[in-house]
């Protein structure tokens, strides 16, 4: 228990002190998830947007599939783009492997289903409020994507910031991509699996509990935009 | 009386001069249905070139179905909507404009909803959103997020988005349902000057009050079907129908 109090103490003093170890690895994880992030909506957004106003056969058998995908397993994807990014795979030639790039491309796959899905949701609950306006109006198909998703861009932060949050606390696949090297690859998720196998729980806990404000940061963020959108009627 | 009795007999064109008094907008045979039911059941319509058309009759009579199937919204089961003999298609809903009961505005400012529909059709002049503004008498408002203004204001922006479209037919669906009388009037007068601008307006209403003050024309269905259409002066002094007679008495009938 003193142990436990003590490693609380070390961390909070690495986290006060600006320790730039711990600094770096922070870093390198809001990078990674943040561009992470970015490509998963630049991805995941227009194909949301695009099925939510779409009707077409077999519509609902994609929204399925768009909606297990949210539940991929990390380990699966990180080893699928291992095995592209090896050596010996298809993409090997691009010497990504245990970059932080390899470690953006698998929390993108990871985290693009999840950007598709929930957007795909919210957008459509948008669009058959506007359809027949739309409807009115003429629009055509680009012209709806676009609108909807300007109208609904309160809500879609909020799915962004959800995807951010899943990315940065993921560990599965960017510790097979990645390799957890230090000063090149360690993020946050990676750093404490590997210290706390060691035993170094303090460093473990400082990225735990940075981890845990970050978590809460997003989620302060994501009621105050909602408070914002209702105040302003756009929610 | 059958059906259509008191169908206007539209002068047809008498030579190349002459303007045909039936607008380009009609319908034959019109038939939709759920549930195993005729919703509408074999409409056809034509309508005055000019004026204001009002379609009236008790709830569940298929009005705001048909107004949706006049502007393309829905497709029918059977029979055609057609524009001078064309089957209605984007490019016809496009030269056409529709207020909804509820007004479906976007979640943008006041001057954002207008530009959105100058934008759409392409309409977009300098000065032309202020204009449109200061016509329903909202330029005090242009700043304001769309779904925070009243009933009545929002309905006044649905129809100043309405008319940035500059429809030639613009179908008002209770456009002024559960408004104040203020409001009522304000959207009357927006409504009356669209008509007189050369705008043809369709419109629903349950207010026959209305109907007497802004109808030159009047429509009266009946459980899916047209079973009077005629001059708004002659249905008001002396409706046809046992249907329309009931409904300008104030009786309680089943519209289905």
């Amino acid at each position: 228990m003193q142990d436990f109090a003590e490693a609380f103490l070390f961390a909070f003093r690495q986290i006060a002190g600006l320790d730039p170890d711990l600094l770096e690895i922070i870093g390198l994880s809001l990078r990674v998830s943040l561009a992470a992030t970015l490509v998963s909506c630049l991805v995941g957004l227009p194909i949301g947007a695009l099925v939510a106003v779409s009707r077409f056969p077999g519509r609902a058998g994609v929204i399925v599939i768009m909606n297990a995908l949210m539940g991929l397993p990390p380990v699966v994807v990180g080893l699928f783009v291992y095995l592209n990014l090896s050596r010996a795979g298809p993409l090997g030639w691009m010497g990504l492997l245990y970059t932080p790039a390899a470690m953006v491309i698998a929390q993108s796959i990871l985290i693009s289903p999840i950007v598709a899905a929930l957007s795909r949701q919210v957008l459509e609950d948008l669009f058959n409020e506007y359809r027949e306006q739309f409807a009115s109006f003429a629009l055509s198909r680009l012209a709806q994507v676009r609108a909807i998703l300007w109208d609904g861009r309160y809500s879609l932060i909020t799915v962004a910031l959800a995807a951010f949050g899943r990315s940065a606390a993921e560990v599965g696949a960017v510790i097979i991509v990645g390799g957890n090297i230090e000063h090149l690859t360690r993020v946050m998720t990676t750093a404490i699996a590997l210290e706390t196998s060691k035993g170094d729980l303090p460093l473990a806990m400082a990225l735990g509990i940075v981890l845990l404000i970050l978590a809460l940061g997003v989620n302060a963020l994501v009621s105050a935009l909602r408070l914002t959108a209702a105040r302003y009627a756009y929610a | 009386m059958p059906m259509h009795d008191r169908v206007l007999p539209f002068p047809t064109t008498t030579g190349p001069a002459t303007v045909p008094a039936v607008h380009a907008l009609a319908c034959r045979g019109l038939n939709y249905g759920a549930g195993g039911k005729a919703l509408i059941d074999g409409v056809d319509l034509e309508f005055c070139r000019d004026g204001i058309t009002a379609i009236i009759g008790f709830n569940g009579a298929g009005k705001s179905l048909l107004l949706r199937l006049l502007h393309g919204l829905i497709e029918p089961a059977g029979g055609a909507v057609t524009w001078s003999g064309r089957p209605i298609d984007a490019g016809i809903r496009a030269r056409q404009a529709m207020v909804f009961q509820k007004p479906v505005l976007l979640r943008r400012s006041v001057a954002a909803n207008i530009d959105f529909a100058l934008k759409a059709r392409g309409r977009d002049r300098p000065g032309r959103r202020e204009e449109l503004l200061d016509h329903v008498g909202l330029s005090a408002l242009a700043g304001r997020p769309a779904r925070l203004l009243s009933g009545g204001e929002q309905q006044r922006l649905a129809l100043a988005r309405a008319l940035a479209c500059a429809p030639e037919v613009l179908f008002l669906d209770e456009a002024t349902a559960s408004l104040d009388p203020s409001s009522v009037l304000a959207i009357e007068t927006i409504v009356r000057s669209a008509s007189t601008g050369g705008t043809k307006i369709i419109m629903i209403t349950h207010d026959v009050g209305q109907a007497r003050r802004l109808a030159s024309e009047i429509v009266f269905l009946h459980a899916g079907k047209v079973v009077e259409q005629a001059d708004a002066a002659a249905f008001f002094a002396n409706p046809a129908t046992p249907a329309a007679r009931a409904y300008l008495d104030g009786q309680i009938v089943n519209g289905n």
